[in-house]
């Protein structure tokens, strides 16, 4: 039997404001296998995106462990788990967060200059990247010049550039209109399938949710549902 | 290469604000290098001064004068090589406001102990032989626009009545820090004036100066002089050139400090105006900041970030800063005219000015880039510019 690449056990979460403990996550238990596309759900503050924070390494759990790739990254120190982000995760944010002084090209470059990759071969993967995401022509156009769907695309270029095992989606579609944000899980669904990427993805939005192979229902920030596991 | 790309485009993403810090900064660094070379000028004559040459003047004060027979006994004492003297004249070119130092001298044993007054043969020779001539430094020729030849009349404010001067040299500094600013008539003539006709005013001098052997020896034949005269009716002081020059340059000490202060303080206000902006900047970038450390950039990358914007724009606005100085100081060199003999903006003070320029960029930058540095990730993604 294959080992999942994300292996979450007794999860929990809290933090401390005034002097109270507010519980966040309580206790998750979680896998998610290689080539999966697993969504996210639950209301607001359900704690949805604070365990999608915690895969994707960007926090600290209060207890627990975070298995991605038979990495423990609960214990990696800040520096380890920056250099563990930058080669095994991609990350889409629900307002692109592209560096509006870059141009497209720029931006989809920006994760490959933390590797040892030359300047040619850096170019030529941005430029693969950005042929997949259908954004040749806009190589030179910086975010404001570009509508956000095709934002997004860059976004998606660039979590894509480094070819990294997992790819967090905050809310990817939550920025824009109906057809756009299908367009956009299209777009995940290839890489999933065409590329065998692993991606965990929050959202709200049920019909986004329903692309996703699996859904993970969280409220109060306990594991209450899944479809499709 | 893609650092430095990115440090240009965010250094000019707010282009009028980064225009008006950069403003700020020119006004700051040019009128900090300005100020600083007025206090130079001040300082112009110390640093002009020879250290083997003594002033000798009265230990009353130096409106009190010596006897001509002086002369004689200080050649005399061990260690004098040359004596000369001089006079203070004071006297009025048409207006006041033309005010420059004239001074009447020993022709031939004065220059000889300046050197550094560079005047040709034959114009040092016409001096020499018509009493009533004079010469003048370049920088005041050129200020009146004089020739040789020409007759400058000035009126006695010490000496009374008024004198009128030929032209008979023009002299040249050795370097920089010469003084061209003066006039220089015979002492003989002043003298045999005086005497016809305010006969207890004669064969007075203002100040001898003392040509020595070794600088090292300023002090014991500075010692011997005062020795010899002491118990006279016109005991003496001998002190070095430069700390004759010094004692004048006391006597405004409080100004040239409260100078000084003044500089310091305008690079201290340019410091906090430019803080703010990279505390506005680093405030509005914050999730980018975040977006770039949770794409795995280490906190030492967005410091070196901010380090190298403030740094930047500081370089530059220092640079244009620096570069302005040399006309305004030319400007203000031709509207103070000779009050400051010498005022050149020394290599020390442009040095000091990029140091002040980059300390400025450097302070501006060290808070914001501290906070950002230890932003949290999950906290910054969520803010919105």
């Amino acid at each position: 039997m294959t080992a999942p690449l994300i292996s979450i056990q007794h999860l929990s979460k809290g933090y401390v404001r005034g002097g109270q403990a507010i519980p966040v996550l309580l206790d998750i238990h979680l896998e998610v296998m290689a080539g999966e596309f697993v969504a996210l759900m639950g209301p607001s503050g359900s704690g949805k995106s604070t365990l999608l924070n915690l895969i994707a390494g960007i926090d600290k759990p209060s207890a627990g462990t975070i298995e991605i790739g038979g990495v423990d990254i609960a214990g990696l120190s800040e520096g380890e788990l920056a250099d563990w982000r930058a080669a095994n995760v991609g990350f889409i944010f629900q307002f692109y967060n592209l560096l509006p002084v870059l141009s497209a090209f720029d931006n989809v470059e920006l994760p490959l200059l933390l590797t040892g990759l030359s300047a040619r071969q850096r170019h030529e993967r941005v430029a693969q990247m950005l042929q997949l995401v259908g954004l040749t022509d806009r190589a030179d156009h910086y975010p404001s010049e570009l509508s956000g769907g095709q934002q997004q695309r860059v976004a998606i270029a660039r979590a894509l550039v480094t070819d990294p095992v997992l790819i967090v989606a905050d809310e990817p579609t939550g920025d824009l209109d109906r057809s756009t944000g299908e367009e956009v899980l299209s777009l995940l669904d290839q890489l999933v399938h065409e590329l065998g990427k692993t991606i965990v993805m929050v959202t709200h939005d049920p019909k986004a949710a329903a692309r996703a192979g699996r859904m993970v229902h969280l409220e109060k920030g306990v594991l209450v549902d899944e479809v499709g596991a | 290469m893609f650092l430095l790309k990115l440090l240009l485009k965010n250094a000019f993403r707010h282009k009028l604000r980064t225009g008006l810090t950069m403003v700020g900064l020119v006004v700051a660094i040019c009128a900090f290098g300005l100020l600083r070379t007025i206090v130079d000028a001040w300082y112009a004559g110390v640093e002009g001064s020879s250290s083997t040459r003594l002033v000798v003047r009265s230990n009353i004060s130096l409106t009190f004068p010596l006897p001509l027979n002086y002369a004689q006994r200080l050649r005399a004492v061990e260690g004098v090589q040359q004596v000369s003297w001089a006079n203070w004249f004071g006297g009025v070119y048409i207006t006041e406001r033309n005010f420059f130092p004239q001074f009447a001298v020993d022709p031939v044993s004065y220059l000889a102990l300046y050197p550094e007054y560079r005047i040709p043969d034959e114009q040092k020779l016409a001096f020499y032989r018509d009493r009533q001539g004079a010469i003048v430094g370049r920088k005041l020729a050129d200020k009146f626009g004089w020739q040789i030849g020409d007759q400058i009349p000035l009126r006695g404010t010490i000496y009374p009545g008024t004198w009128t001067f030929t032209l008979r040299g023009i002299w040249d500094g050795a370097d920089v820090k010469t003084d061209e600013s003066q006039l220089l008539m015979h002492w003989g003539y002043i003298n045999e004036v005086l005497r016809q006709r305010y006969k207890g005013r004669s064969d007075q001098v203002g100040v001898y100066i003392v040509g020595i052997d070794e600088p090292n020896n300023a002090a014991a034949v500075g010692q011997r002089v005062d020795k010899m005269f002491t118990n006279s009716l016109a005991e003496t002081m001998t002190e070095t050139e430069a700390a004759f020059q010094l004692s004048f340059v006391s006597m405004s000490e409080a100004i040239l400090v409260a100078v000084q202060a003044v500089s310091l303080i305008i690079v201290v206000i340019i410091m906090a105006v430019m803080a703010n902006t990279m505390t506005m900047t680093a405030r509005e970038r914050l999730a980018e900041y975040a977006t770039l450390k949770a794409l795995g950039f280490s906190p030492g990358f967005v410091v070196r970030l901010l380090f190298g914007e403030s740094l930047l724009i500081a370089a530059l606005g220092g640079v244009a800063g620096l570069l302005l100085t040399w006309p305004l100081a030319a400007v203000f060199r031709s509207a103070v005219g000779t009050l400051f003999p010498v005022f050149q903006v020394s290599g020390l003070t442009m040095a000091l000015q990029l140091a002040a320029a980059l300390g400025v960029g450097a302070v501006a930058a060290a808070w914001p880039a501290w906070r950002m540095s230890r932003i949290d990730i999950v906290a910054g993604l969520r803010h919105v510019g």
